[in-house]
């Protein structure tokens, strides 16, 4: 039968393309990952359910399709009165719990690993003067503490120590660093998202959100602004930049001596009109 | 399938000695308390809507199918997708449900009116109403906030327009329209059958405007008190969603999600009742299960008041509260899934007649079963945490909305058009209609799927061309046109026919229920005599009486009248 065989072949083909394009096509059918541990565990746990949906999919289209074209009117045929049939109708409401049920257990399974941060990396914990007094520490008393705050149309993200250390819209980050985000809002409800480092989170006013990453590769990790907060959302982006910790301790002193620089020039100029205007009046 | 052309005799038990001829003039309709002219105001009005909130989403898609594109601002961008969701959630889908609910649960049951017909007018007009106050915010500035409204952003300091007041005025009078509605429709169920028609011997349809009542009833108050507390936060001073008050912008989420959970199986389940109606009709055979089909209604209704957090599982809330409300979120699924199962067993063995509304309604089922699986991976909130608020939520509940609910509700138009009309609609425009909408629909939405796990957020107005979604939005762009236009061909099928249409007799399809028992369109007063119900399908039991008494069994409905000859 060379149909069968063409078919055939064509579905080795298929298959063949699918396991080669396998990198290039998983972001057609599974979520962004390769930039944190708890990216690609959530990839993996996608991945399951997927894998536990497809049979399921492929059953109800496929039996829908088949009585559609099998048992279509023709003419004398009997249309055979069944009104139900109680253990088949068991049958099935057991095996969709029954599956339900291993998914649950899958997802618990996954779930420690995508919630709670990982050990930091060991030998940047001497090098980054992160820790802050008065912070829990991640586990293994080391990695970073970033507070982030969601403003129409703009991130804005404190880091800790005596000096002052922010920054607006990307944030600069240690490889190989456990970075906890506390994540807030100044204003109304934005969400925090970079797809390659993990599941969303809201930044509610009034509430604090936690997540986690961290990076082995440094790069540019693009996302942005993921719950409708007004005309600009679609603009409100945010980048985190990994590097190497001592380009970071670099990074960090250049950016806390601008920042002082800065606030000594605001104060300077604050003392010049109050000595102004404390002459005049 | 010629129904009356044949003259009815006689036949004492089902002859119709006299009815009550419609009163003529525009005026008649505006004054009417008839629940069948009622039912085809609803249509119309909510077709309207459609249409209109239909043009909207195209417009977005031509905005989306360029990266970086300038048709469109952000503000009017966040207008039209806020006006969209509002139209075809309040002003299309529910009571869409109502127009078909109010023209052919009277008729079902075998009762000769609502239990209440002038509040029934009341409701309609309550949803005019709301639907006129929504609209006239296009003058000046329509909402922006989703049909969600978040606060804080949906509070004045964030949105001082009017558009948010709209949105208010929208859900108090179409939410009050619906209570009024879902009340009348219990008192009807409850009251009024034919003797006989047992809860066991209901029609599905029946069971499922019933459960959409009462859950109706169950779910509105929330919304509503949302509503009023956002209207006193904007203008009176209080700050229950402002933190600087004491107040807490969750506390809109849960509100929201209490109504807005159970809102979405208002919307779907008489569209499962619909094709449980349509399909045992056109595969001949009686529905497989029929006691599990009411029974999982009423089962997912219950379990849809408890699993309205799984809309809110990036807010920061303890794990254990998520793990519950995954939890709840898989176990609807069951029942949800019984039904599928249901309906395919019941076209197995049958003698399938494909008439376009045997089209739409196998589409329920294939279409929908997508969204209940995308349904439950997002149900799994670390997966969730990844998909929430993109593309992908928007392909899950297109799937669920559009596949499952409007597909159903097209079966219903195809499959009742003749009794409300006396007219056949076109077989030939209806299947051209059906194969544009499902093409078209398919590629819309499967590749939005695609768009979300690329990292593509819901409700943006641009992209950058670098982003990697271009193709994606193409395609979908290309769809969302054909399915407009699959759209179109059945209103042009629909406005065609009403006038030029073969003329249909009162049971083209042979049904099984008793609105096919009077005459199309149904006189006044629905029935002279009301039949006793013996079965679930009482007019294959007149039917085989008739066809006893030597009868043509095309003859069987009941009025004698001019129209047909
Ligand atoms: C199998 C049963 C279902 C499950 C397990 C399920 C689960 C979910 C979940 C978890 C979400 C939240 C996704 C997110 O925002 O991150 C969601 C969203 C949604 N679902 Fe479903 N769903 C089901 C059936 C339905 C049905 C029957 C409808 C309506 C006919 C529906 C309509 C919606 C809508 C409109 C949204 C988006 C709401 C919004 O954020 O604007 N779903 N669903
Ligand atoms: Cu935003
Ligand atoms: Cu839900």
């Amino acid at each position: 039968m060379p149909a069968r065989r063409t078919l055939l072949a064509l579905a080795a083909a298929l298959a063949a393309l699918l396991v080669f394009a396998g990198p290039a096509a998983a972001d057609l059918f599974t979520p962004e990952s390769g930039g944190s541990p708890n990216a690609d565990k959530i990839d993996t746990l996608y991945k399951i359910t997927l894998y536990i949906s497809i049979p399921i999919l492929l059953l109800v289209e496929g039996t829908l399709i088949y009585s559609l074209v099998k048992y279509k009117a023709r003419r004398g045929g009997q249309a055979e009165q069944i009104r139900g049939n109680t253990s088949l109708e068991l049958g099935w409401t057991i095996g969709a719990a029954v599956i339900l049920v291993i998914l649950t257990g899958v997802t618990f399974a996954f779930l420690n690993g995508i919630t709670k941060p990982e050990e930091s990396g060991p030998e940047i914990a001497g090098g980054v003067q992160v820790a802050a007094i008065g912070q829990p520490d991640p586990p293994g008393g080391k990695g970073m503490r970033i507070t982030v705050n969601g403003q129409q149309y703009l991130w804005r993200y404190d880091y800790p120590g005596k000096e002052s250390l922010f920054s607006y819209h990307e944030m600069v980050v240690p490889t190989d660093t456990t970075v906890t985000l506390d994540i807030t809002s100044s204003d109304v409800v934005h969400s925090w998202w970079i797809p390659k480092l993990g599941g969303k989170a809201d930044a509610v006013p009034g509430h604090t959100a936690e997540t986690w990453f961290k990076i082995s590769k440094p790069g540019l990790y693009g996302g942005q602004c993921a719950e409708l907060c007004g005309a600009g959302h679609a603009d409100m982006r945010a980048v985190v930049r990994a590097v190497p910790p001592d380009e970071f301790e670099r990074w960090a002193k250049d950016q806390r001596a601008e920042i002082k620089a800065a606030q000594d020039g605001l104060a300077s100029q604050r003392k010049a009109r109050e000595a102004q205007t404390g002459g005049g009046g | 399938m010629e129904a009356s052309s044949a003259r009815l005799a006689g036949g004492p038990e089902i002859s119709m000695h006299g009815f009550t001829e419609q009163p003529k003039g525009w005026l008649s309709w505006l004054t009417t308390t008839d629940h069948k002219r009622i039912g085809v105001m609803y249509l119309y009005a909510t077709f309207l809507w459609f249409i209109l909130g239909g043009v909207m989403a195209l417009i977005m898609r031509l905005q989306l199918a360029q990266p970086d594109n300038t048709l469109l601002s952000g503000e009017t961008y966040n207008s039209l997708a806020s006006m969209h969701g509002v139209t075809m959630i309040f002003l299309w889908i529910v009571p869409v449900l109502a127009g078909f609910g109010n023209y052919f649960v009277p008729l079902m049951i075998g009762a000769r009116d609502m239990a209440f017909p002038r509040l029934n007018a009341l409701s309609f007009w309550l949803l005019v109403g709301g639907g006129i106050a929504f609209f006239c915010s296009l003058f000046f500035e329509p909402p922006q906030a989703g049909w969600t409204s978040y606060a804080p952003l949906s509070d004045d300091a964030y949105s001082p327009g009017g558009g948010i007041d709209a949105w208010i005025f929208l859900i108090h009078l179409t939410g009050l329209s619906s209570l009024v509605g879902a009340i009348n429709f219990i008192a009807t169920i409850h009251n009024m059958r034919a003797p006989g028609m047992s809860w066991g011997r209901m029609p599905l349809f029946v069971w499922s405007i019933l459960v959409y009542s009462y859950l109706l009833v169950a779910a509105l108050p929330a919304i509503a008190a949302a509503a009023t507390m956002l209207l006193t936060d904007r203008h009176f001073g209080t700050g229950f969603f402002n933190v600087a008050d004491g107040g807490d912008p969750l506390l809109w989420q849960h509100l929201f999600w209490f109504f807005g959970h159970p809102e979405v199986y208002i919307m779907i389940l008489p569209a499962f009742g619909i094709i449980s109606e349509i399909l045992p009709v056109f595969s001949r055979k009686p529905v497989f299960g029929y006691k599990a089909i009411a029974a999982s209604t009423v089962t997912i209704a219950f379990l849809a008041l408890v699993v309205w957090a799984h809309h809110m599982f990036t807010t920061p809330t303890a794990t254990v509260v998520l793990a519950f409300f995954m939890l709840s979120s898989f176990a609807i699924s069951v029942p949800t899934g019984v039904k599928i199962f249901n309906w395919i067993a019941t076209l197995w063995r049958g003698q399938i007649m494909m008439k376009t509304a045997l089209y739409f309604a196998v589409a329920l089922p294939g279409l929908f079963v997508i969204g209940g699986i995308s349904g439950v991976m997002l149900a799994v909130f670390p997966v969730d945490w990844q998909l929430h608020d993109t593309y992908y939520v928007v392909a899950h509940l297109h799937y669920v909305l559009f596949g499952g609910s409007v597909f159903g509700i097209f079966a219903g138009l195809y499959y009742w058009f003749p009794k409300m009309s006396g007219r056949l609609l076109s077989e030939t425009l209806g299947k051209l209609s059906f194969w544009l909408m499902f093409v078209g629909f398919n590629l819309t939405f499967l590749i939005q799927h695609s768009a979300g796990l690329s990292g593509m957020p819901r409700r943006v107005y641009d992209y950058p061309a670098d982003a990697g979604l271009t193709a994606y939005n193409l395609i979908s762009t290309v769809g969302s046109f054909l399915l407009g236009i699959g759209v179109m061909v059945t209103v042009v099928n629909v406005l065609k026919s009403v006038k030029n249409g073969r003329r249909a007799g009162n049971d083209p399809w042979k049904g099984n229920t008793l609105e096919w028992f009077t005459q199309s369109p149904p006189p006044a007063n629905n029935f002279d005599t009301i039949p006793r119900v013996r079965s679930v399908e009482p007019m294959k039991d007149i039917r085989r009486e008739v066809q006893k008494a030597g009868k043509a069994s095309e003859s069987v409905a009941q009025p004698v009248t001019s129209g047909t000859s």
